[in-house]
């Protein structure tokens, strides 16, 4: 599917809006092209270009509602898929919580488009693999990474008179590169909508440097620790909680932004006054699209933490017309203030301390306080009067990221992380943590 | 099993499910109608001659049409009834040794002949960095043939009134057993996978699953404490008759803590039991941390072993190709080699198969046209063998693949994804009733909770739904805030006792996660209650704020 333009989306959905007799109609379309390649043990394990789009179309008569969907898009394709939707409306139980269409939105265009990202080919991707795995094979390294890049569009429109349309781009890399004894494990991360803030060579040579000097880890004792978290070591565990800030979750008493006796934490403050964090899609550095795709709402800079305090949780749209809260759209992106300290320098201040390149496999042991675990990897590095002395052994943690933002000595500079398991762009300060609660240790490198 | 997809689906943390997340909605006069097989078959010969005449050595082909009807409710209303089909083709390729993939939603002739080339172009762009070409097990085509799913009663032919009607009465359940809030989900899926291979393969197969979860949540606004219980249902490849509810298919738990369930589930009755038990851990005893004996369900050691036996035993990370992802295994070649490496105690045998009736990974032919089997991974304690594809089978010595391709779509690439992976029942009667009266100081756990283990499979951290300590050989009150931490070899060779065949039955996951681009997967794991000695159990109490 090639990435429509705004004048062949705008046709495709005025189609649509006139082919259904419905009470109202809202219909998104997206697609474009994503590529990829795949390598492991110094060779190209997988590489692909796929091609889709989908068209989904949603109608109510009432308050029953269908939605359909279909990925072609010539005149009766178009017919058929509104057809669906309505049998399914037809179909469909009368929800009490329905919420119509909504009204006409101003979205100002954000910078999610990037011409020498959507210019990517097979070429380009093989050269980002060759840059790993010639360093990687010179330094008698094995590596395994990933890049992908992706050209797509999005465009939203309702009967109500709501049309968005926006192309965006996407670059991810991650790279993992060993020692051939299997002793030593680095790792990186480098995530942008323009490609030409991404260099290969630079990225890979992180993961090379982390590799080399992870070789021989020591065993240090579980237990309570200063460390030292890279973005990528905290961008999951605070993409965890944010996925929480759910405000009818809260109101009903089943988060831990609930109060005792009822009603919700908003404007409490749970964390460090030095914790800011906000969502913002015009920002440069993680720009995502201007609306929710979800409610076609606008979204807005909103502030989710202000000065420690939790300034902002997230309203349906049935909850916030309960509540008598104005909807705003969902957050795309999520940006932690920080200062113009170094991951270095934040190492320079610390007497005695763990260095965590990066956490993975976090899952939710106990949503009433959000105790998360999850391990340490690719690099765990002792600090000693303010050096890195030598690797150690990974540790499993038991730690809530509540506890974390409350335990924060010092905030280094953000940096653009995607998260693994979050649906965020992200942009995230390296921190410097005390009391961070390890719980065990694990043989794996 | 991977968190976001499941979080996509079930709005559970990220609100309300408003896009469909597997594809395409379709009309259900068209759900009956699948493709004709000889279109497919003059689509996928266009494929292969394009890629053959681009230079190929070797091509195959997917065409695939998926189809699936998602329900969710939340207490007494229907939230979302999205039924989606997704369709397309996707090319693999060999050439000058190296793999080229390419995939497209135009089922047309003339782009399908342009994916198949474009997955040539990739492949001879990657060649150059080719150390070692890749090697296929050989596999002789099958010519046309076509495989089902044993179905008795098809998901799309039960209207969606009913469906939605039982999910609302299991959330009125629940809610008259205790539960402040329910919530209940329907997925249903229909996998119509088309194969061809320059082999002279022609696979035709029509997969079915189904998994209906529900989750009960308690609030004390007093305290402002709040629980949660899960159902135990399990996902299964079968049809709707899953929800038969036999009376021959109850299993009554030890100490009959709650009923469980074998080949059929009643949901009613579990959800009722889900908002009971989501209450009653408002007030259960706070586990003191320690050494315990673990009795543990299969409602919650699939889990265990999907984690700790099914992903180690993955070849490809054995040897590296998950090692940006996923992670390696410790279970690497060298021990594997010694032909004594004690992965568990002498009772624990593990078997891979693909074949067992009822199970997610049951299939004809996998995603490379190889037929499915069953073979072992762990005999008598001693790791004998992995989970292997066609460019793998070479490097464990065997002759041909154990069929664990697979591809979540149409547009995914196939790799190597875990069959079921299931632990063997004790060879002497034992009931669990029985196996706990020979424990001192014990917890029983029921049902799967939180999940986590380190990238080479060694640390793990299990939670679950329901924990009763034991006593001097009788189950006592239930527990709170338990979760234990063990070794992976460490686990399965204090594996002491594992009961009956009559006690063996299946779990499994819907979501899966592997690769990259990620996939997700649907796995079952089969086991009967078994007792492992001495693990170590924290308590995970916390206050914030």
């Amino acid at each position: 599917m090639k990435v429509l333009t705004q004048e062949e989306s705008k046709r495709i959905t005025d189609r649509i809006m006139s082919l259904t007799k419905a009470d109202e109609c809202t219909v998104r379309v997206a697609g474009g092209r994503t590529g990829n390649i795949r390598y492991a043990r110094n060779n190209v394990s997988t590489a692909g270009l796929v091609n889709d789009a989908s068209l989904v179309v949603q109608v109510a008569y009432g308050k029953r509602q269908g939605t359909a969907t279909i990925n072609e898009f010539d005149d009766k394709s178009l017919e058929k898929v509104v057809r669906r939707a309505e049998d399914l409306a037809r179909l469909a139980p009368e929800n009490p919580e329905f919420m119509p269409a909504v009204s006409k939105q101003a979205y100002k265009a954000s910078q999610t488009f990037s011409r020498a990202s959507a210019a990517i080919d097979p070429e380009f991707r093989a050269q980002t693999a060759a840059y790993s795995i010639e360093a990687s094979r010179k330094n008698k390294l094995v590596c395994a990474g990933f890049f992908t890049d992706s050209h797509s569009f999005q465009t939203v429109a309702n009967s109500n008179g709501v049309f968005g349309h926006q192309e965006e781009t996407n670059i991810d890399f991650t790279c993992t590169v060993r020692t051939e004894d299997g002793r030593g494990s680095g790792w990186v991360k480098r995530s942008a909508t323009d490609v030409a803030r991404f260099d290969a060579r630079e990225a890979s040579d992180v993961a090379i440097e982390k590799a080399l000097r992870s070789v021989d880890a020591k065993a240090l004792e579980p237990g309570r620790y200063t460390v030292i978290l890279e973005p990528a070591a905290t961008s999951d565990l605070i993409g965890f909680m944010l996925g929480g800030f759910d405000a009818r979750q809260a109101d009903e008493g089943r988060s831990f932004l609930s109060k005792k006796g009822g009603g919700t934490r908003l404007g409490d403050k749970l964390f460090d006054a030095q914790v800011n964090i906000w969502s913002d899609p015009w920002d440069t550095d993680v720009p995502v699209m201007p609306w929710d795709a979800g409610n076609m709402l606008a979204r807005e800079r909103m502030d989710m933490i202000k000065d420690g305090k939790v300034s902002a949780l997230d309203y349906s749209l049935f909850w916030a017309n309960k509540k008598g809260v104005r909807a705003i759209g969902a957050p795309g992106n999520m940006i932690m203030g920080g200062t113009d300290k170094s991951t270095a320098e934040l190492i320079a201040g610390t007497k005695k301390g763990v260095l965590v390149t990066r956490t993975w496999y976090i899952r939710e042991v106990d949503p009433q306080s959000v105790l998360l675990t999850g391990l340490t990897r690719d690099g765990t590095f002792y600090i000693e009067n303010g050096k890195i002395k030598h690797p150690i052994k990974n540790f499993r943690f038991n730690e809530s990221p509540v506890t974390m933002l409350n335990n924060i000595e010092a905030i280094g500079k953000p940096q653009v992380i995607a998260g693994d398991e979050v649906p965020y762009s992200m942009l995230i300060p390296p921190m410097k943590v005390r009391d961070f609660n390890f719980t065990s240790l694990s043989d794996a490198v | 099993m991977e968190r976001r997809a499941f979080l996509n689906i079930s709005g559970l943390a990220l609100g309300t499910m408003l896009v469909p997340v597997f594809g395409n909605a379709i009309a259900a006069e068209e759900l009956l109608n699948p493709l004709a097989a000889k279109f497919k078959k003059t689509l996928a010969d266009v494929a292969l001659n394009a890629a053959t005449g681009a230079g190929a050595s070797y091509c195959d082909v997917r065409i695939g049409r998926y189809l699936n009807q998602f329900i969710t409710t939340r207490d007494l209303n229907v939230e979302s009834v999205t039924n989606t089909e997704s369709a397309g083709v996707g090319v693999r390729v060999l050439c000058n040794g190296a793999y080229g993939f390419a995939a497209t939603s135009d089922m047309s002739p003339d782009a399908v002949a342009g994916a198949a080339r474009q997955a040539v172009a990739i492949a001879k762009a990657n060649a150059r960095l080719q150390s070692e070409p890749v090697r296929l097990a050989p596999v002789k085509g099958v010519g046309e043939v076509a495989w089902a799913t044993p179905v008795k009663k098809d998901w799309r032919t039960v209207p969606i009134k009913e469906k939605a009607e039982l999910l609302i009465a299991a959330n009125k359940a629940g809610m008259d057993g205790g539960a402040s809030f329910m919530q209940s989900l329907m997925f249903q899926v229909n996998q119509q996978k088309y194969f061809a291979s320059t082999d002279g393969s022609y696979i035709d197969q029509d997969v079915h699953r189904m998994w209906m979860p529900v989750f009960a949540t308690a609030v004390d606004k007093a305290t402002n404490k709040f629980r949660s219980r899960q159902g135990l249902s399990t996902p299964v490849g079968m049809g709707y008759e899953y929800l038969d509810a036999r009376f021959d298919d109850k299993i009554k738990a030890a100490g009959g803590v709650c009923t469980l369930y074998k080949n059929s589930y009643d949901l009613i009755e579990d959800a009722r039991a889900c908002g009971r038990q989501a209450k009653e851990k408002l007030t259960a005893k706070s586990v003191a941390p320690g050494k315990y004996d673990l009795v543990l369900s299969p409602e919650h050691l699939w889990l265990t072993i999907h984690e700790s036996v099914g992903h180690p035993t993955e070849l490809d990370r054995v040897l590296g190709y998950e090692a940006n992802f996923a992670g390696t295994s410790f279970a690497t070649l060298d021990k594997w080699e010694t032909k004594k490496f004690k992965y568990g105690s002498e009772r624990v045998n593990i078997v891979a198969d693909k074949l067992t009736q009822g199970s997610l990974g049951a299939v004809g032919y996998d995603d490379e046209g190889v037929a499915c089997k069953r073979w072992d991974i762990i005999k008598d304690g001693i790791l004998v063998n992995y989970q292997a594809t066609r460019d793998q089978a070479h490097i464990i010595g065997e002759k041909e693949s154990h069929g664990c391709s697979y591809a979540d779509s149409w547009s995914s690439v196939q790799f190597q994804r875990m069959p079921n992976v299931s632990l063997q029942a004790g060879k002497a009667r034992l009931t669990p009733d029985q196996m706990v009266k020979d424990v001192k100081k014990g917890i029983y756990i029921v049902g799967a909770g939180s999940f986590s283990i380190d990238q080479q499979r060694y640390n793990f951290q299990f939670g679950g739904q329901l924990f009763y300590e034991i006593n001097n050989g009788k189950i006592g009150a239930p527990l709170e805030d338990v979760a234990y931490q063990s070794n992976t070899q460490e686990f399965w060779n204090a594996c002491s006792a594992i009961c009956d065949e009559s006690d063996w039955r299946m779990g499994g996951s819907f979501f899966d996660g592997k690769g990259q681009p990620s996939q997700v997967s649907t796995v079952s794991h089969g086991s009967s209650t078994a007792r492992f000695n001495g693990i170590n159990v924290i308590n995970t109490a916390r206050k914030i704020g």
